[in-house]
């Protein structure tokens, strides 16, 4: 914990830094004719949040109703500008909560103890090692990065909904119509979506970008932690390493990066 | 040769009519679908994949059935299918136009279609699906015009079509299996997920293609002066009647696996499908119909005194027909979908506008056969023409 805190720290301080450095490169840069030329990367200063491999852990423990997950999801949808489309065959989510027995499937039975049995999940995009959307996108409008992060071209979907069909989790969503007239307050700092295309959760990215924990990450209280899966020091490693943690249907091998503390 | 599509009595110009007032009303709900989104049809999160792809994956099938009149006749020198070889051909042409006008039906963003081979990305079936759809649907135009024209003049067909028309029977299971191969390569989904679907695709196609071959030519027969003949159909039967057997047969072998090993991933969906599940159970008469429908028609096919009357005959071809088209047209997509990853049963049906234009796509395909059969018996009425005119000389 500390370590990720002293890093986080770190990451601010800088982007403080570079925020505060800006109006000073921008008089440079407006200067002109001195032999100084405009420096468009300035952005360079903000330290971004990088990983080998990105991974997730939801410490359930923390969780103990749905209340617990609302504040949660709203930061989510609220941020990537996620319809709330009130026909339930339309639905939009990114992030949602369900019963144990839905999203372990495999590991339902019935003798189960009721804290579990009542207890909501989160369930969101695995991030998989071995995405079987990115294998049957095809116009490659959804691919992997090298740092696992799964994302989605909203410009170069086609809209044919394969990924849909071979995504064992049920993580994405279509836009059956037209998302913006439900939404209900459009943050102009990520993209709204136009009908036709397919979306899921994007682990960030864009906030991790500028230096920014993923937004279910900031609205969790400390029980939902990302980090490098590859980084033996990480947060998310000692985490993994100190508790016992499960993935959803492991045994397909696509290789879930988000684990669950039970 | 086109031209003598251009020549018809009243009841050809009425059909021809009533499609286009079909491809209208299916055009004009289409403009409404474009503008609106898929939100029109049936089709959810859950259910994501509905009618338009489950017509699309029936008539792969019945576009790869016209093979089975091209192969005897090419690679077994089954002379009798020479006569209607251009039927089966100009059949899988109409087929896979329908196929390809479904699946741009079923695009959330058809202007963005050949972001396919602008991006191209050979990992992914669909762009196979896309190749050899393609290749299917020229093939079949290049050969079936190029030899029917040859047939119009009296002379063979160029020596250069020969290499094609083998091409060609290798393409058609191959447009069948990648289509299967759309469904079953996919983890998370138990009903698809298995190396049998493929054949069963393949043998329901050699079923429905084949029967509606036969319906086919009894039509033409009875509406023009052109005979297909009686040999032509009844050989058509037997291999109808040995694919419908082996499409229930594949059936049984998957529900004796799935129910055998009880495995829940893999039996929840045929529950769904045959008893409903939790409740829900809108596709049960739908699927112990089509059941019944191909059972009574192996029977009637079976027989060999009701498969050589006609009448018996055309009666089997149209109930197999409708029993595989509620198979694949309407269980095997949404079926495949219910319940879903996380064993959530949303169910889906069809909604007017989707099905209007369902309507208007079918009609379009009935459209293209319709000319293409009239220049096709067109011809093969001129030929006989100066055949007999030569006897008689």
């Amino acid at each position: 914990m500390g370590n990720s805190r002293r890093s986080f720290l770190k990451v601010a301080g800088i982007t403080a830094l570079g925020i505060g450095t800006k109006p000073v490169l921008d008089v440079f840069a407006s200067s002109g004719g001195h032999g100084v030329e405009p420096k468009p990367e300035v952005s360079k200063n903000v330290e971004v949040f990088t990983a080998k491999r990105w991974g997730m852990v939801i410490d359930t423990r923390k969780f103990h109703s749905a209340e617990d997950l609302d504040p949660i999801i709203e930061a989510c949808h609220k941020i990537h500008n996620v319809p709330e489309i009130p026909e339930p065959r339309h639905k939009i989510m990114w992030i949602w909560e369900d019963e144990y027995k839905h999203v372990f499937t495999h590991r339902e039975h019935e003798l189960i103890n009721d804290r579990i049995k009542h207890l909501p999940f989160l369930v969101l995009c695995n991030h998989c090692e071995k995405p079987a959307c990115v294998r049957a996108c095809p116009t490659k409008a959804t691919f992997k990065r090298d740092d696992g992060i799964v994302l989605m071209d909203f410009h170069r979907c086609i809209g044919c909904r394969f990924c849909m069909a071979a995504c064992p989790y049920g993580s994405r969503s279509f836009n059956f119509r037209d998302p913006r007239p439900f939404i209900k307050e459009e943050n102009k700092e990520f993209p709204t979506r136009m009908k036709g295309v397919v979306e899921k959760c994007n682990f960030c990215a864009e906030r991790l970008a500028v230096g920014k924990l993923p937004a279910c990450v900031e609205a969790s209280n400390g029980a939902i932690v990302v980090g490098d899966l590859d980084d033996p020091e990480s947060e998310i490693r000692d985490l993994l390493s100190s508790n016992y943690t499960i993935r959803r249907k492991p045994d397909l091998g696509a290789g879930p990066s988000v684990f669950y503390i039970v | 040769m086109l031209e003598l599509a251009l020549k018809g009595d009243k009841k050809y110009w009425g059909l021809v009519i009533a499609l286009l007032t079909f491809i209208g009303i299916g055009f004009v709900v289409y403009l409404k679908q474009l503008d609106f989104g898929l939100g029109i049809t049936g089709m959810s999160r859950d259910v994501s994949w509905g009618f338009y792809i489950a017509q699309f994956t029936f008539l792969v099938g019945v576009a790869a059935g016209g093979v089975m009149v091209v192969l005897p006749k090419y690679l077994h020198d089954y002379k009798a299918f020479g006569r209607i070889t251009i039927l089966g051909e100009f059949l899988a042409i109409a087929a896979v136009t329908m196929c390809l006008l479904f699946i741009i039906a079923d695009l959330g963003q058809p202007m963005r279609a050949f972001n396919v081979i602008l991006y191209p990305t050979p990992g992914s079936v669909l762009f196979w699906d896309m190749i050899v759809l393609n290749g299917y649907l020229l093939l079949n135009v290049v050969i079936g015009w190029n030899v029917l024209e040859a047939e119009r003049n009296n002379i063979h067909y160029a020596k250069w079509v020969k290499p094609l028309i083998i091409t060609s029977i290798i393409w058609a299971p191959a447009i069948h299996t990648v289509t299967a191969f759309l469904y079953c390569g996919l983890p998370g989904r138990g009903f698809w997920l298995t190396a049998i679907l493929a054949p069963r695709f393949l043998a329901s196609a050699f079923a429905a293609g084949p029967a509606l071959l036969i319906l086919l030519c009894l039509i033409i027969r009875k509406f023009t002066k052109f005979d297909p003949g009686k040999e032509q159909i009844q050989s058509l039967a037997k291999i109808v009647t040995y694919a419908i057997i082996i499409n229930v047969f594949f059936l049984l072998c998957e529900v004796f696996v799935v129910f055998y090993s009880r495995i829940p991933s893999h039996m929840s969906h045929l529950q769904y499908l045959f008893a409903g599940l939790h409740g829900h159970g809108a596709l049960v008469p739908w699927m112990w119909t089509s059941m019944a429908l191909m059972a009574t028609s192996i029977v009637l096919l079976v027989i060999p005194t009701a498969r050589k009357n006609e009448c018996i005959l055309a009666f089997a071809c149209v109930i197999l027909f409708i029993g595989t088209w509620i198979d694949k047209g309407m269980g095997m997509i949404s079926g495949g979908f219910v319940p879903n990853p996380l064993h959530h049963v949303t169910e889906y049906m069809p909604t007017l506008p989707e099905i209007l234009i369902t309507l208007g796509v079918y009609a379009t395909g009935l459209l293209v056969l319709t000319i293409l059969f009239k220049v096709a018996v067109g011809v093969k009425e001129e030929v006989s023409g100066v055949k007999d005119s030569c006897e008689s000389c």
